[in-house]
């Protein structure tokens, strides 16, 4: 062995390392590489100079020179400090010295100014044709297998493709909130879609993203990925993202130019302080994380038991350079009414609401705030709290706080409903009691009614499930403003546990879902147009502002998702490959719970709506077109008659048309069959040899029965 | 339309077959076991017991003289249909996949499978049908298979053309008296086993199946796909129906998968399509396994279907059935 290593020696000598050394040198100490050059300094005269010095720097040109210790230690500097705000009217910019040398240099910059040329301006495609269909049907997306395709609703028959793309997207798609752009999420990154073509509008890198969530007024994009992004030693040359993001977990961009505003690293629950707490955390993702106020104006985020981070965009730096602390505090909603700006005052104030446990002997409490002026306007203590969920009334006139909670014992939990009346004086609370707990509750979109579920306390060692109960409530009927919260019916013994109001509110759908055993659908009308119907539970001498009618029931097997169109008239529930792999596929059902189509589809993923931009008519004319709904529904009824008669009428002729094909062919080929026997010397029909033998005879049916005695025995009755 | 269920199989049905006046069913399943019953009430006639292996495939000559069995015991063994008693066996190397007389009953070809260094092969006997004659030991001719195998064959009219149905989707055409190869198409999506094929009553036309989840109907001549039946579920089987022109269709999900999934999920029902506008019109239910055969009674007035779940359904249509028709049907012209 040793004579042959010395060979190998030798050969080693002879390998060409220049490749590797090129890559692996080290750069030489420049010894520039602890300065920093800070930009934007104020430019002083020479008797405040003093006060500028304090600042770390010595000249008033604007510009100053620091130096530090460690190169590391001027890399921090650059990364922490740049882009401070000193005071109101400056911000400095600090940068490398040796990367000002290195993209400064003579030559790199040209000395004469040059105008940038404009490019001429292309027309782009209206983001928004979809709206101007001649029939102003609305379109879905379906991802199925590995194709995702986009379709026009064409209510009973096939639906109409307007585009299908074969691997279109790596895990999920998903509308942006106006409908706006198709998302497409990918390995790399997600990227935005829109307008007649379908081309790529935006492209957003983030490495293994996992969720995506758009600001209210697609402004603004959040990107989510479990991976904290690592951004490798050498980057290839276009790797789309900074050293800055090193270790970041959410990424929010600007849609409109692509550009990257800031990028977060997850909040860490402190791990020893409550280790189950933090458990639960890693666990539930709950998702969107950063919360939008209705007009992207804020974005915010909870801190668990510390603050809320509210950020202003598009600077994304803190409200008032602060996170508002709020000890304890677990969550938080935006308000989603669109603010507007009180007389006297600049900025709109808005209204979040959070919530905070029971700690340290203080009750639990539900606080408002508003911001820009983090003013806590109303708070309400609450005890034996467990958990809290914030539901907003679509307007924002009303907030329903959950409180789930439990007896002394801590034995038993019940729900009690907490209605902050926000829109009126003083913020008045009502409250519903109940003795079970509520699992699900949904408020009706722009009304002022809702429906929750509670589920029956669990029977220990019961193999079935609970069953839960619907309450349906609507406010009394009060001369001005709203009355009280009444119960108006409660459906028993029921297995649904989901609610699905119509976007346009007085249609609810009740479904069971993600259930082996249960699949129901209930379609109900709050405002039926008939008789007033007898509600058994509600008070006789009160009069509610509701007549309740079930109009359909149902059942879709599998039954995983469901979507109302946005326009309340249909609703679609699809059964997801994702959640299992029984029937796949979709139901289209009318608001009345008919049943319009049903496909089964292998692999099914996803069926979603593209939602619809809100509209642009004022509410008289709103009211206008109400009004003279039986003129126009009279025009579509005969556009429905006419297309329903041409398509008939395709399908007769192409009928006929198969059926006289199919009839000539086969005189032609028994013509030939016979000629061909005929030839062989055979008789033209081979049945006609066996018919003259059997005498053309109609088939008997003979019939025997034979009796048979098996056994016989007699026996005495007492 | 109430079925009679025949409860004489252990294992799963692999082919079922009514002889010409319609009187009387064949069944084969993977017991060893061939049964005949009355197909009027349901009655077992008989069995036919000598095959030491499961049984793929069964076939009776036109004048219900003689019945053809091919099993994985690797033989053809001919019977006697009265009495039972077999005439005849040829041995092969291999498993026996599918015989069929053709329409004058003095041929018989037989599809074999490709196992352990043999090539799957189509071979064709001449036949005389008379119980008291000596049947020849050795092939006219054998049709060897070099690419894909042949899963399924039958005759055309007048013995002028052997078709196969291929492993990987192929439907070809051979040469009634030689055995060679004159046309090919890819009937069926690539690498889609054909699981079926069945003739016309008169030969001119035939309906192929596949786990490609379609059926297809096809000219004898040209191999031209005149229909195409479009299904959720992988096909096992395709029948055309005399009188009306319908056609019945089997699968379901595979029988290796069906334990996982619910019977509902499992697609186990009888479709009937319209023959001419390609439509489906109607379902059967019943089998709790995928169905594996479906035979129609020559006059069409009945069918019966084979189940993996080891049933024989046999149905008698109704006054409804034969009413049936489309507004273009009902007019004339």
């Amino acid at each position: 062995m040793a004579p042959r290593r010395e060979d190998e020696h030798e050969d080693d000598e002879e390998i060409d390392f220049t490749d590797l050394r090129e890559r692996y040198e080290v750069q030489l100490d420049e010894g520039l590489d602890t300065f920093v050059v800070v930009d934007g300094c104020p430019k002083v005269p020479a008797d405040s100079r003093p006060k500028l010095i304090k600042l770390d720097t010595n000249t008033t040109e604007g510009y100053a020179f620091v130096e530090y210790n460690t190169p590391d230690q001027a890399l921090l500097a650059c990364k922490q400090l740049n882009g401070m705000a000193l005071d109101r009217k400056h911000t400095v910019s600090i940068n490398k010295l040796t990367d000002i040398e290195h993209f400064g240099r003579e030559g790199r910059i040209k000395e004469e100014y040059v105008e940038p040329e404009i490019e001429p301006f292309a027309e782009q495609e209206h983001l928004r044709s979809w709206l101007s269909d001649i029939n102003s049907r609305d379109q879905f997306i379906m991802y199925r297998s590995e194709n995702v395709g986009v379709f026009w609703n064409k209510k009973k028959d096939v639906p109409e493709p307007v585009i299908d793309r074969a691997g279109w997207t790596e895990s999920f798609v998903q509308w942006s909130p106006q409908g706006t752009f198709l998302t497409s999420v990918h390995g790399q990154g997600v990227q935005l879609w829109g307008g007649a073509s379908w081309k790529r509008i935006m492209r957003f890198a983030h490495p293994i993203v996992n969720l995506v969530d758009f600001s209210p007024n697609e402004k603004y994009l959040v990107t989510w990925s479990n991976k904290p992004i690592s951004i490798p030693e050498n980057p290839p040359p276009n790797f789309p993202l900074g050293p800055d993001e090193d270790g970041k977990s959410f990424i929010i961009w600007d849609i409109k130019t692509g550009n990257l505003l800031r990028s977060f690293t997850s909040v860490e629950v402190t791990g020893d302080r409550d280790a189950e707490l933090f458990e639960k955390s890693r666990k539930k993702v709950s998702w969107p994380v950063f919360k939008w106020s209705s007009d992207d104006k804020y974005v915010a985020r909870v801190v668990p038991e510390q603050s809320i981070q509210v950020f202003e965009t598009p600077s994304m730096l803190l409200l008032g350079k602060k996170a508002i602390k709020i000890e304890g505090v677990v969550d938080f909603e935006w308000s989603p009414s669109i603010p507007t700006a009180e007389k006297g005052k600049k900025e709109p104030e808005q209204l979040l609401c959070y919530w905070t446990p029971e700690m340290n002997n203080q009750t639990a409490r539900v606080g408002l705030m508003s911001i820009p002026s983090k003013e806590i306007i109303r708070t309400r203590n609450l005890v034996n709290v467990s958990d809290c969920k914030l539901h907003w009334q679509s307007e924002g006139k009303y907030l329903c706080v959950k409180v789930d909670r439990h007896t002394k014992t801590k034995k038993s939990m019940y729900t009690s409903l907490e209605f902050f009346r926000v829109k009126e004086k003083n913020i008045p609370v009502e409250i519903v009691e109940l003795k079970q707990v509520v699992i699900n509750f949904a408020w009706e979109p722009k009304g002022d009614r809702f429906v929750f579920i509670t589920v029956d306390e669990a029977i220990q060692g019961a193999q079935v499930a609970p069953k839960t109960s619907v309450h349906f409530y609507a406010p009394e009927k009060i001369k001005n403003g709203v009355g009280e919260f009444c119960l108006v019916k409660t459906v028993e013994k029921k297995n649904s546990n989901a609610i699905y109001w119509s976007p346009k509110g007085r249609f609810a759908l009740i479904a069971t879902v993600h259930s082996q055993q249960s699949f129901d659908l209930e379609f109900w009308d709050f405002d039926f147009e008939g008789e007033k119907q007898k509600q058994d539970k509600a008070s006789k001498n009160k009069d509610l502002a509701a007549n309740l009618m079930l109009m359909g029931t149902s059942e879709h097997y599998g039954l995983t998702d469901v979507e109302w169109d946005p326009t309340g008239r249909y609703v679609a529930t699809s059964a997801s490959m994702w959640k299992h792999a029984m029937e796949n596929g979709y139901h289209l059902w009318d608001f009345k719970g008919y049943l319009l189509r049903e496909e089964h589809i292998d692999k099914f993923k996803q069926f979603l709506w593209r939602p619809r931009p809100p509209t642009m008519l004022s509410k008289e004319e709103q009211k206008q077109i109400r009004k003279n709904l039986r003129e126009y529904s009279k025009q579509f009824d005969e556009e429905d008659q006419f297309e329903a008669d041409v398509a008939n009428k395709e399908v007769l002729e192409a009928r006929k048309r198969q059926l006289d094909e199919w009839r000539a062919w086969r005189a032609r080929i028994e013509k030939e069959v016979r000629w061909e026997r005929v030839d062989l010397g055979l008789p033209e029909d081979p049945e006609e040899a066996l018919r003259e033998a059997a005498g053309e005879e109609e088939d008997k049916v003979v019939e025997e029965i034979i009796e048979e005695v098996i056994s016989e025995h007699e026996e005495e009755i007492a | 339309m109430r079925p009679i269920l025949l409860q004489g199989h252990e294992r799963s049905l692999t082919q079922i077959k009514y002889n010409k006046d319609g009187d009387l069913l064949f069944s084969t399943a993977k017991d060893h076991v061939v049964c005949a019953w009355y197909s009027v009430n349901g009655e077992r006639v008989g069995t036919y017991k000598g095959h030491v292996g499961a049984l793929w495939t069964v076939d009776v000559d036109p004048a219900t003289t003689l019945l053809a069995t091919g099993s994985a015991d690797n033989t053809i063994r001919i019977w006697d249909v009265r009495t039972g008693k077999q005439l005849k066996m040829w041995e092969f190397p291999t498993a026996v996949k599918r015989v069929e007389f053709s329409e004058d009953g003095t041929l018989l070809l037989a599809v074999t499978e490709q196992r352990m260094g043999h090539l799957g092969t189509v071979v064709v006997f001449p036949i005389t049908v008379d119980l008291e004659a000596e049947q020849v030991d050795e092939p006219n001719f054998t049709i060897t298979f070099r690419e894909s195998k042949a899963t399924v064959a039958a005759w055309s009219y007048l013995n002028k053309y052997i078709i196969t149905g291929h492993e990987d989707g192929r439907v070809s055409q051979y040469d009634g008296k030689t055995g060679e190869l004159i046309r090919d198409v890819q009937a069926h999506e690539l690498d889609m086993q054909i699981t079926d094929i069945q003739m016309a009553p008169d030969r001119t036309y035939f309906i192929t199946c596949s786990k490609d989840k379609t059926a297809k109907i096809l000219d004898v001549n040209e191999l031209k796909v005149m229909k195409t039946y479009v299904t959720d579920t992988p096909l096992n089987t395709a029948a055309l129906t005399p009188k009306k022109d319908f056609v019945i269709l089997g699968g379901g999900q595979e029988a290796r998968d069906v334990t996982t999934t619910s019977q509902r999920q499992g697609k186990f029902e009888a479709r009937f399509y319209h023959k001419i506008f390609e439509d489906e019109i109607g379902r059967v239910k019943g089998h709790f396994g995928p169905l594996n055969t479906i035979a129609v009674h020559p006059q069409g007035v009945g069918y019966a279907s084979g189940g993996e779940d080891g049933y024989v359904r046999v149905h008698h249509f109704d006054k409804p059935y034969f009413d049936f028709a489309y507004e273009v049907e009902k007019m004339k012209g």
